[in-house]
């Protein structure tokens, strides 16, 4: 319950923070909404021996459109996207995944790039960004760069962003409404055992279809996608899809679900994704 | 508001509060964030103590290396069982078998660690922070074992032994026998076999266990802050444990946040805490971290059962024969031999079976101990015995409540006396059984099925009628006393001051006591205070567990009342310028036979008695009565619980669409009360049926340690409720009451495991095994071929 | 290295100097004093121990009381104001809203957050809300009843 000791420092600016980042090197860990970072610390898992605090960093902190995209803080939290009118219009299933997450006082608190650098396989923000093709914008020592979604999440708790490093933005297109996410949650948790993002392009005939929860990383159903692509989705074009949605994917296992069970999920799940989707056409 | 609960019964002019809905007189404090639970006691110069525990289920303890603990700033001291265990005493059982076998139970482990967190060593130092650093300074050389986990493979021969001391695994046996088996199996038209699965749970009170101790050295005495159950069944025992009389030490029980059984102990760590304050002559305190509380405050449950049942094809349930392998964990604590033996005496639930045997082994394992989990026992019997019944009906295709009825005791038979010789008291089971088809609108119920059906919707109807056995009990079953003692004292001012041994948690006897008192005195609710939960106060008590308090407790509040009121009659006689023999008592007011006008009440005889001028001769000043009620019996409250649940056939999910409960445990004080105590019963037991499960792996690793892994259920995991009540009144006691506390624990997981398995029927399906988790819904699916 | 911190809390400023790993729920209850906030795990799931911080519900267990600094806590002790309780308090003793209380004051703390969000929930609405607070006594019907008492009561 209690970590164990480090110092704190506060940064007022992201080039605050970078330089903080490149003085304490493996000794300092980020702290933005703390609600990854602090349970393991609780539990003496992470013992850094510098926090280095950005969460008041205000140019991190935002939600904007300009020309079609959408750009993130990494400081926003799970609540401010929920609500976010912006987001509800032009980006639907943003919303819908940030209410998914944890709970009430877990959304007000934690922001999407803390959660999205954790890469918690378990997680439900990567298979929103996958399935929205979203674009990471990460500030460095020797400026910005900027990942796109299918290299981010690297691998269990592995996320692109290198040690010096600190997310900035997230950028994502603005889409139709057929968009959405549905999540078997494991029962204490509230994680995902099977999430599935998916979004449906009615006119281009296309669908991009994201699974978290299921394997080590979250990732595209490929399958699922191209026996969808030109193809009208009807309730038996979707269920024929769904089927694919676990091909070539080695599942995890636990005493919340067993790969089997895990893999038939994601099927029942993207099936389920892909219907809501379409039905809000 | 949502929960369709029926208007309380009607009261006598004279009952006031008794049957009336009041809300409680212990909440401002709590809603105001003021009540004191056992981690807000303050006691100057406190130090903390933390616990080094075992990170293997079952290994030998080569060295111990304190050195670096010892001299991290701000530590008072580490010690281990060789520091301890010869100065703080062993834990005890309190139920232990004949014939059976227990480990010595020592505070701190000795040379060998047998489960995940067993506590080998304990760091005292200024802050809790401190403690908790230098927890990680400990060097412990273990050398693993491989662990005992599978009870049934511990029995084979030749498996390793959890204590090869003991040379078995077999911690004890137990048997239970009644009528004559042998014929009833003969008699039978059919017998069939069914293995049924209770397991492991755990209690997850929202408030870890804690303690604190302060050693008193000028008067030599000790007082022990802790969260429990029970303050006077460790009054009892402790002493002895860390060398001080009884009459040196003072148990307190501030708030306590939730016990279900899991605070009916005594702990190592309440026993280790007690004899650092003394040793270290500085008040000590230790809160448990959840984490903690997962792996080291009992479970409960965990039974593998093989059953044989004897039935004629008219539905009749003439014989059981049960073998029960309980898996116990590593050590007896205080009532672990005791809990299956519970659901020996049960399992013929509330039907008139011609014979019943039953044999339990209780098995040691490299887990945490299994002890009193609400319901204790019943919960497990009680599943037994409604899935027989159900099981009954789908291998007969009769109608599941038909062999019900069939087998159940008509209302006149009461008191009944099981085959295997308990008397319960009072009872209509039949009665219960029909309100509660009209609260869940049967009929209706049926035909939703039956269009859910043609829709190939996996729909279930779920019923289970239980009786359980409370109020214990008299003290020829229990083992130090199954009494309660309370003591009424009508103050100088006329105020009353109740006091009760039976300490309350959470359930509200603070209130319902005060409803009691009232009535009986004839006075307003609000000129009473109950005290509880102090040795110091209450001077004796057996405490809360096994719903007990109200039955038991508010009887001797009563009868503490009966004997002030005789009492001063001898007193208003002589105010009165009367014979006491003419003295009548009524609704506060004492008065002459016939002539009401002229009365006095409690104001000024109480100011009588204690300036003591005008007593009449031999009359004791005061007026203050104690009593200790001996229950002849037990009570046994009983109830039907029906509900309707659907399976997701994709996802295994299970749902419930609607729950009705009614039950009856007798006498009803505060139905506001009670109603809570059903629907917290009830969603411990869905929580039980659904989701909950303590798993621990091959190595004896808990899988299920913390809120992350161990699901409870939360608000969106509830039904709405249509709940209803009979009201039959207990004999056993001057009351009527039977109690409530685990009426929902025990009816409900029954009734939504039948629920559930009536939705797999139409797959083929005849059992599952609990919990009725997705995944396992889902193979059983998978196992009769129903796909995607 | 110890940290200066200037927390208000139920509109008293408390300054202090923490040590960073100080979580603001040790904060609230031992420098300051005001138990009322519970903790009841250590993986920030409970939810015992929520308190508002700048009017947001967050789980005080979860976030250290340097990150608390330069803002407006309120506690279940903050609750009633002039000495009456708060409609939620008030919902939570009329409905049987708690049984042990361990877990009332942040299930409270939650129900006010929800209530300042949206003043007519459903039963439904009302379950989701209180997702992140787990109570082992009641079964949560009564507690449910208790936040629809107290929006209605809220409304009038």
């Amino acid at each position: 319950m209690i970590p164990a000791a480090f110092d704190y420092v506060r940064a007022s600016s992201l080039n605050e923070a970078l330089d903080l980042l490149a003085k304490h090197g493996d000794d300092a860990k980020i702290l933005a909404g703390g609600h990854s970072l602090i349970p393991a610390m609780k539990l003496r898992l992470s013992q850094p021996k510098v926090v280095i605090d950005i969460s008041r960093i205000a140019d991190l902190h935002s939600v904007n459109q300009q020309n079609g995209k959408i750009a993130i803080g990494a400081l926003t939290t799970h609540y401010e996207i929920e609500s976010s009118d912006l987001l509800k219009r032009a980006c639907p299933l943003l919303p819908e995944v940030a209410g998914s997450i944890g709970d009430v006082q877990v959304r007000n608190k934690g922001t999407v790039g803390g959660s999205c650098v954790h890469a918690d396989p378990a997680g439900d923000w990567p298979a929103a960004m996958l399935a929205l093709d979203a674009e990471f914008e990460i500030a460095g020592p020797n400026g910005s760069r900027t990942v796109a979604a299918n290299d981010f999440f690297v691998d269990i708790l592995t996320s692109a962003v290198e040690p010096g490093e600190i997310l900035k933005f997230i950028h994502v297109p603005a889409t139709a409404n057929t968009a959405a996410y549905v999540k078997f949650a494991q029962k204490a948790s509230g994680f995902a055992i099977a999430g599935v993002a998916a979004v449906v392009d009615k006119t281009k005939k296309e669908v991009a279809v994201a699974v978290t929860g299921v394997a080590a990383k979250a990732y595209r159903a490929s399958g699922t996608e191209s026996s969808l692509r030109g193809v009208e989705p009807t309730a038996d074009s979707i269920a024929t899809a769904a089927e694919k949605a676990a091909d070539g994917i080695d599942p995890l296992s636990d005493i919340h679900a067993s790969a089997d069970f895990r893999a038939h999920l994601a099927r029942v799940q993207a099936k389920r994704a892909l219907w809501a989707a379409v039905s809000r056409g | 508001m949502s929960t369709t609960t029926e208007k309380p019964p009607v009261t006598k002019s004279t009952q006031k509060y008794i049957g009336r809905a009041m809300k409680r007189v212990e909440d401002p404090r709590l809603l105001k964030g003021v009540g004191t639970y056992v981690d807000d006691v303050q006691l100057a110069g406190v130090v903390h103590a933390e616990f080094v525990r075992s990170p293997h289920a079952n290994a030998s303890i080569k060295s111990i290396n304190t050195d670096a603990a010892k001299k991290l700033p701000g530590v008072i001291g580490v010690f281990t069982g060789a520091d301890i265990n010869e100065k703080a005493g062993t834990i005890p059982c309190a139920s232990p078998l004949p014939g059976g076998k227990s480990p010595v139970h020592t505070v701190l482990a000795g040379s060998r660690v047998y489960f995940v967190g067993h506590p080998v060593a304990v760091v005292v130092a200024k802050t809790r922070a401190i403690a908790r650093d230098a927890l990680e300074l400990v060097e412990v050389d273990y050398e693993p074992i491989p662990a005992v986990i599978d009870p049934e493979k511990a029995l084979e021969k030749g498996s390793a032994l959890t204590h090869p001391e003991l040379g078995t695994n077999v911690a004890f046996t137990w048997g239970l026998a009644g009528g004559d088996v042998d014929a009833a199996f003969k008699e039978a038209d059919r017998v069939f076999k069914l293995r049924i699965l209770h397991q492991r749970v755990t209690p997850m009170a929202i408030e870890p266990r804690g303690c604190a101790a302060s050693w008193h050295s000028g008067e030599s005495s000790l007082t022990l802050w802790t969260s429990t159950q029970i303050p006077h069944l460790i009054r009892t025992l402790l002493p002895g444990m860390i060398g001080i009389p009884e009459n040196k030490l003072r148990v307190v029980t501030p708030e306590v946040g939730g016990g279900f059984g899991s605070k009916l102990n005594l702990y190592s760590e309440e026993a280790v805490v007690s004899h650092l304050a003394m040793r270290l002559n500085r008040p000590t305190k230790w809160i448990e971290g959840r984490r903690e509380n997962a792996a080291v405050t009992i479970h409960g449950r965990d039974q593998i059962g093989d059953h044989e049942v004897a039935i004629k094809n008219d539905g009749t349930v003439l014989a059981i024969r049960s073998n029960i392998i309980a898996d116990i964990g590593s050590y007896l604590q205080l009532l672990t031999p005791a809990i299956p033996t519970l659901t020996g005496l049960m399992i013929g639930g509330c039907y008139k079976l011609k014979a019943v045997k039953v044999d339990i082994t209780g098995v040691h394992t490299n887990k945490m101990s299994a002890d009193a989990y609400r319901g204790a026992g019943r919960p497990e019997a009680t599943y037994i015995i409604e899935r027989v019944m159900d099981y009954v009906a789908d291998e007969l295709g009769l109608d599941p409540i038909e062999v019900r009825l069939k087998n159940m005791p008509q209302s006149g038979e009461f008191p009944f006396t099981t085959i295997t010789g308990l008397q319960y008291d009072s009872g209509n089971y039949q009665a219960a059984l029909e309100k509660a088809k009209e609260l869940a609108q049967w009929p209706r119920l049926l035909k939703e099925r039956e269009n859910a059906r043609a829709e190939g919707r996996l729909f279930g109807i779920g019923l289970s009628t239980y009786v359980e056995i409370c109020a214990l009990g008299p003290s020829k079953i229990m083992a130090a006393g199954g009494w309660e003692w309370g003591c009424v004292r009508i103050e100088i001012s006329g105020k009353v001051t109740v006091i009760t041994g039976a300490t309350p948690h959470g359930q509200g006897q603070e209130t319902s006591f005060a409803q009691i008192a009232a009535d009986r005195l004839g006075i307003p609710i609000e000129d009473i205070v109950v005290l509880r939960g102090d040795t110091a106060t209450a001077h004796f008590g057996r405490d809360t567990y096994g719903s007990r308090a109200t039955a038991l407790g508010g009887t001797a509040i009563a009868m503490s009342i009966d004997k002030i009121i005789e009492k001063t009659k001898t007193l208003a006689a002589a105010l009165l310028e009367a014979a006491p023999a003419d003295i009548e008592f009524a609704e506060g007011k004492f008065f002459v036979r016939g002539s009401e006008a002229k009365s006095i009440g409690w104001g000024q005889l109480a100011s009588e008695a204690y300036v003591a001028k005008n007593l009449p001769p031999g009359f004791e000043p005061g007026l203050e009565a104690s009593s200790f009620f001996e229950p002849p019996n037990c009570t046994f409250p009983f109830g039907t619980h029906i509900c309707a649940v659907e399976v997701d056939r994709d996802t295994g999910q299970v749902k419930i669409l609607k729950y009705t409960a009614v039950d009856d445990c007798g006498k009803q004080v505060n139905p506001l009360l009670i109603e809570g105590q059903v629907q917290g019963g009830i969603a411990q037991s869905l929580g039980a049926a659904l989701m909950e499960r303590t798993v621990y792996d091959e190595n004896g690793q808990l899988l299920t340690g913390e809120f992350m892994d161990y699901a409870i259920p939360r608000a969106l995991d509830i039904p709405e409720y249509a709940l209803g009540s009979t009201e039959t009144p207990s004999p056993s006691n001057l009351l009527g009451v039977k109690g409530v506390g685990e009426a929902g624990t025990i009816g409900a997981t029954p009734c939504i495991g039948n629920a559930v398995i009536d939705a797999l029927s139409p797959l083929g399906i005849r059992h599952v095994d609990l919990p009725f988790t997705p995944e396992r819904v889902w193979r059983a699916i998978q196992e009769k071929g129903g796909t995607l | 290295m110890n940290i200066s911190v200037k927390i208000s809390v139920n509109g008293v400023l408390h300054e202090a100097e923490v040590e960073p790993r100080l979580l603001l729920a040790h904060f609230l209850r031992e420098t300051c004093g005001l138990t009322g906030t519970h903790v009841g795990c250590e993986t920030s799931v409970c939810g015992a121990c929520t308190v508002l911080v700048d009017g947001q519900a967050v789980k005080s267990c979860t976030m250290f009381a340097v990150q608390a600094d330069g803002t407006e806590v309120t506690t279940v002790e903050g609750l009633a104001s002039n000495g009456e309780m708060h409609p939620v308090q008030e919902g939570f003793w009329e409905c049987h809203g708690l049984q042990c209380g361990y877990c009332t004051p942040g299930m409270m703390m939650t129900a006010v957050q929800l209530l300042e969000r949206n003043e007519a929930p459903s039963r439904d609405d009302i379950r989701h809300a209180l997702d992140g607070n787990l109570c082992r006594c009641t079964g949560y019907t009564h507690i449910i009843d208790a936040v629809e008492y107290a929006a209605k009561k809220g409304r009038a």
